[in-house]
């Protein structure tokens, strides 16, 4: 048992499917997965477009619900969570990191930032959020005067800071090129070592897995294969 | 069909509901147009052809007697085609089955031939037969609304003899196609009987055998009525002449000319207001769609498409939704237009009204709602023309955004991040929103504009009604009598109290300025004859001098303490100085008031009474009513309860369908700008709103953002619709004051609540339509896409 499965898990993931109907086509997303999430551990989630990463974040982050199986996140049970329910989880439990940021355009990042601390149960300062992601000094610009990265930082600087107990990310550096992937990536690990914040990263971007303690490769909508890093990679060491 | 095509009418499909919203905005527009020029061509066709073929005349003229032989000099005068001189006399009717007096008009007819100037379309029975006295030709009108027809007989009071009338015809006069006695707003179709008589057989009744007291004049063709008027006046003065009237001041004349120029005015007004509105929202709804399917241009240009192609589809898009939208604003106003001239022959008396719908009308209904709708595109073909296919294929960068002026006013700190937003939103796009608020304000002013009127006359009825007249009969005499004879009056059965009156036909002169009208002369107190100022304040008479009506005062251009020359039409004619010693704001008529012994001074007469106002037991009416049918003195009986009966049925049937089609409109307007607000803040936001969902705002929360904005442009439209409203009102207000009759600008809350009430009821029910799209945002579909 690794140090991190020690701490028991977060999420406890049992027989969870999900069927799409687009039209007449139903389209399984997910067929029977079962994992369990430990506290503090860095996963990756890789697998193809299409392999049902996102749909497996999307249920455990509460944006979606299963069509059978299970989620329990601590003692919760997520499976048939209300509606209000699922949003308090969403605001007091998860911070979510997303491929094109979904910064809100008329607020500063010092704002964006606020907007979560404002709800949080138990926040940091957003100025300090932003300290640990490296835009201290950016504070009161508006998305439309930075670069994506900056943009992103300024994202997890607002996943942070409601002090989540995870930090799902969906392709973080899906639009970014590699300095500022790097960098972006580099933010995440520190907010997993520093905060201990338990990490989802999803990604079809094999190199980024080195970085992770545990990665889980999801190919048509199961679980292919699972292992362990024995040594995680600083990002400085990633190649891609 | 090319696949282009079909792109137009799926992305028509796609935003099914707006452009459902903003078609009911231009077909709104486009009937209100069809409606009121297609209605306004029908009646105008109608009352030139009638005018024409009956040969209304130019010019009326009223004297007191001259011999026929005037009727020569009249026809010399330079610019006069046709001199028609007749007999007109008043007198009171008796109907089979009418209890009350009914105020007769008989007016002379040749026997040999059709009259010269205003002809009757007679529309049954024959003409009168040369040498029988007893025969009439009755108004159609009053003949229906009596049960009266031809072969039946009524009784007139001819110079103090009961005479027997049989009606040989029924008829119609392009004299009468508003048949409403001088003072009076409404016609009284049973209470106002029009006959016409032989010539002969009139003369004899009223000793006018050799004369005439009444004459006509048509024109010629560029000839001047105002010196025609002024010869003509010179020539009767030695006969008693009252003072001639052109065309444009006959009073039904006045009445169907004022309805027709307001048929015209709103026709060319309101539908721009409309379209207006409906090509800014269809502006707005084409910008947006520009923007979210850019990718989806720059493809298409870098398939090959052109330039002009790709702006084209646009344009496509906006006309289907104009050509939707007048089509069937073309079909809402025909069938309103077909309605609306039905009204008009209850009110107007024409031989035969049909409703047309001329392709001209059409026509330039389906051009201008194209080219608001053409208008609406100019932007969006804008953007695609600049749009360069490489930069279009990247997302668009995020929003400029600033931090709004109200925040730096040091607010900043007691807003939360959601009301940031909502206030940097509106910020961002100043020009927009205002012109959204004002959109939206319009809605609430069309509603104050459609109702202000039914507030306006109530106020106008009840002064007139309740404050004013407190008499429940006037009677007037034939000729002026001594007070001894107006006793008998009092004395007759019924009549509670009595109070005479004086009224004297003058001729008012100041400078260049003149007016016919009548010196009422009221005894002090008067007390079932007020005189009542806007204020509703009683106003006593001054001893001496003229009290005069703010419209006649402006006519004449004097002012209290300015001098007046009174030239007497009536005795001995006298000419006098009088000063203006005050001004009442009256709604009714151009009336000039004395104190009755004044007045007789000035007549140097004794107590000469014209008529009294009666009050009367209600128990007793019906022997008053046998008395005063058998008095030879009197020359019309006007009886208030019937005047106000008739005015209410005729008001109450207008106010419900001018209030359910104003309501329906302003409503149209209203949800037309607030929807379409509400959904392209939608979809412009949706992306962010779907983050703020995940980010683990609730439902309420996010609704706030979107409908917090909604509010503030709403909260500035009600206002903002109220001044609109009462700027328009007061803009009806200036239109419609004649010497005939003012309305007064009353705005009550009750109009202004149900205007602001528009307003948030649109508001509500987008709120509610956009609230529900809310609930269904698709938060992982949000997240997946930049758009």
């Amino acid at each position: 048992m690794t140090p991190a499965a020690a701490r028991g898990a977060v999420f406890r993931i049992r027989g969870l499917s999900k069927v799409y109907h687009m039209g007449e086509v139903e389209v399984s997303a997910l067929r029977g997965v079962d994992l369990d999430i430990y506290d503090g551990e860095f996963l990756v989630l890789l697998g193809h477009s299409g392999s049902g990463k996102s749909t497996l974040l999307n249920i455990i982050g509460g944006l979606d619900t299963a069509t059978t199986g299970s989620v329990a996140y601590r003692d919760h049970d997520l499976t048939h969570a209300s509606d209000a329910a699922l949003t308090l989880f969403r605001r007091h439990h998860v911070g979510f990191v997303f491929q094109f940021y979904n910064l809100i355009p008329s607020l500063t990042a010092l704002e964006n930032v606020e907007l979560v601390t404002e709800i949080a149960e138990h926040p940091m300062g957003a100025a300090d959020a932003l300290r640990l992601v490296g835009l201290a000094d950016r504070i009161d610009h508006f998305p439309a005067q930075m670069s994506g990265g900056e943009q992103q930082r300024v994202a997890i600087a607002r996943a942070i800071a409601k002090r989540p107990e995870v930090l799902l990310c969906d392709e973080p550096t899906g639009a970014l090129d590699i300095t500022t992937g790097s960098t972006v990536l580099g933010a995440i690990a520190r907010v997993n070592e520093e905060l201990r914040t338990t990490v989802v990263v999803i990604t079809h971007n094999a190199a980024i897995a080195e970085m992770a303690d545990r990665v889980v490769t999801l190919s048509d909508g199961r679980i292919a294969s699972e292992h362990r890093n024995a040594v995680r990679q600083s990002v400085e060491n990633i190649k891609w | 069909m090319r696949a282009i095509t079909r792109k137009l009418f799926r992305d028509l499909f796609h935003i099914r509901s707006q452009a459902l919203a903003i078609a009911l905005v231009i077909g709104a527009g486009v009937a209100m147009y069809v409606l009121m020029l297609s209605t306004f061509a029908s009646l105008n066709l109608t009352q030139r052809t009638y005018y024409d073929r009956y040969h209304f005349a130019d010019v009326f003229a009223s004297l007191k007697r001259a011999p026929n032989r005037i009727a020569a000099d009249i026809a010399r005068i330079p610019g006069v085609a046709i001199v028609d001189t007749r007999v007109v006399v008043d007198v009171t009717l008796d109907v089979p089955g009418v209890r009350a007096p009914v105020t007769g008009r008989l007016t002379s007819v040749p026997e040999e031939h059709r009259p010269l100037l205003d002809d009757l379309a007679l529309v049954t029975g024959r003409w009168i037969e040369p040498g029988r006295l007893d025969e009439v030709i009755a108004n159609q009108k009053f003949a229906d609304a009596n049960h009266l027809a031809v072969g039946d007989t009524i009784a007139a009071v001819i110079n103090g003899r009961r005479r027997d009338l049989r009606i040989v015809g029924l008829a119609l006069s392009p004299e009468y196609v508003y048949a409403v006695r001088p003072g009076e707003l409404v016609g009284d179709e049973s209470g106002f009987g029009i006959l016409w008589m032989g010539r002969r057989a009139l003369s004899n009744a009223f000793q006018m055998e050799g004369g005439f007291n009444d004459v006509t004049l048509s024109l010629m063709p560029g000839a001047s009525p105002e010196e025609v008027i002024g010869r003509l006046d010179r020539l009767l003065e030695p006969y008693g002449g009252l003072g001639a009237i052109p065309r444009a001041r006959q009073l039904s004349n006045f009445f169907l000319q004022s309805e027709l120029d307001s048929l015209n005015g709103i026709g060319r007004v309101v539908p721009v207001i409309f379209l207006a509105v409906a090509a800014f929202l269809l502006h707005i709804v084409l910008s947006r769609i520009v923007s979210i399917q850019r990718q989806e241009i720059a493809a298409l240009k870098a398939l090959g498409y052109g330039n002009w192609e790709v702006a084209w589809h646009y344009v496509e898009l906006s006309l289907l939704v104009g050509a939707a939208g007048s089509l069937a604003g073309v079909a809402a106003g025909a069938w309103m237009g077909r309605g609306m001239t039905q009204i008009y022959t209850q009110f107007f008396q024409f031989p035969l009204l049909e409703y047309q719908l001329p392709a001209r009308v059409v026509v330039e209904a389906l051009l201008i709602g194209g080219a608001a709708a053409a208008l609406s595109a100019l932007d969006a073909v804008r953007r695609v023309l600049q749009l360069p296919p490489a930069e279009a294929m990247r997302p668009e960068p995020p929003a400029t955004y600033r931090v709004s002026l109200l925040e730096r006013t040091g607010l900043r700190r007691w807003l939360s991040q959601p009301s940031r937003i909502v206030i940097r939103n509106i910020q961002r796009h100043p020009g927009r929103s205002l012109l959204s608020m004002i959109g939206m304000a319009f809605g609430g002013a069309i509603l104050i504009v459609g109702l202000f009127t039914i507030d306006s006359f109530g106020v106008m009825m009840n002064v007139q009604y309740n404050v004013a007249q407190l008499y429940t009969a006037m009677i007037t005499f034939v000729e002026p009598v001594s007070a001894s004879a107006a006793q008998e009056i009092e004395r007759l059965p019924g009549v509670v109290q009595a109070e005479d009156f004086r009224s004297v036909p003058v001729k008012l002169v100041a400078g260049h300025w003149s007016r016919h009208v009548a010196i009422t002369g009221l005894p002090v107190p008067s007390r079932l004859d007020r005189i009542i100022d806007a204020a509703q304040k009683v106003v006593t008479l001054p001893p001496d001098g003229l009290v005069l009506s703010h419209k006649l005062a402006s006519v004449l251009h004097v002012k209290p303490g300015d001098r007046v020359t009174v030239d007497v039409l009536e005795g001995a004619r006298p000419r006098r100085q009088v000063v203006v010693s005050a001004l009442v704001d009256e709604y009714i008529g151009m009336n000039a008031y004395m104190q009755a012994g004044a007045l007789h001074r000035l007549m140097s007469e004794g107590d000469s009474l014209s008529g009294a106002f009666l009050l009367i037991d209600p128990l007793r009416l019906n022997r008053l009513y046998a008395s005063l049918k058998a008095t030879p003195k009197v020359a019309g009986v006007t009886l208030k309860a019937a005047e106000r009966e008739n005015y209410e049925k005729t008001l109450l049937q207008s106010i419900g369908i001018t209030r359910t089609v104003t309501i329906v409109f302003a409503l149209i307007i209203a949800f037309g700008v607030v929807y379409n607000t509400a959904r392209i803040g939608l979809s412009e936001r949706a992306r962010e709103l779907g983050t703020l969902r995940v980010i683990g705002f609730s439902r309420a929360e996010v609704s706030y953002i979107l409908l917090g904005e909604l509010t503030i442009i709403t909260l500035v439209a009600v206002p903002l619709s109220l001044l609109i409203g009462y700027g328009l009102a007061a803009g009806v207000v200036h239109v419609y004051d004649t010497e005939v009759y003012r309305i007064p600008l009353i705005v009550t809350a009750r109009t202004c609540l149900e205007a602001a009430g528009t307003t948030i009821v649109a508001t509500l029910i987008s709120g509610w339509l956009v609230r529900r799209r809310l609930s269904r945002l698709d938060m992982i579909a949000v997240l997946k896409t930049r758009e």
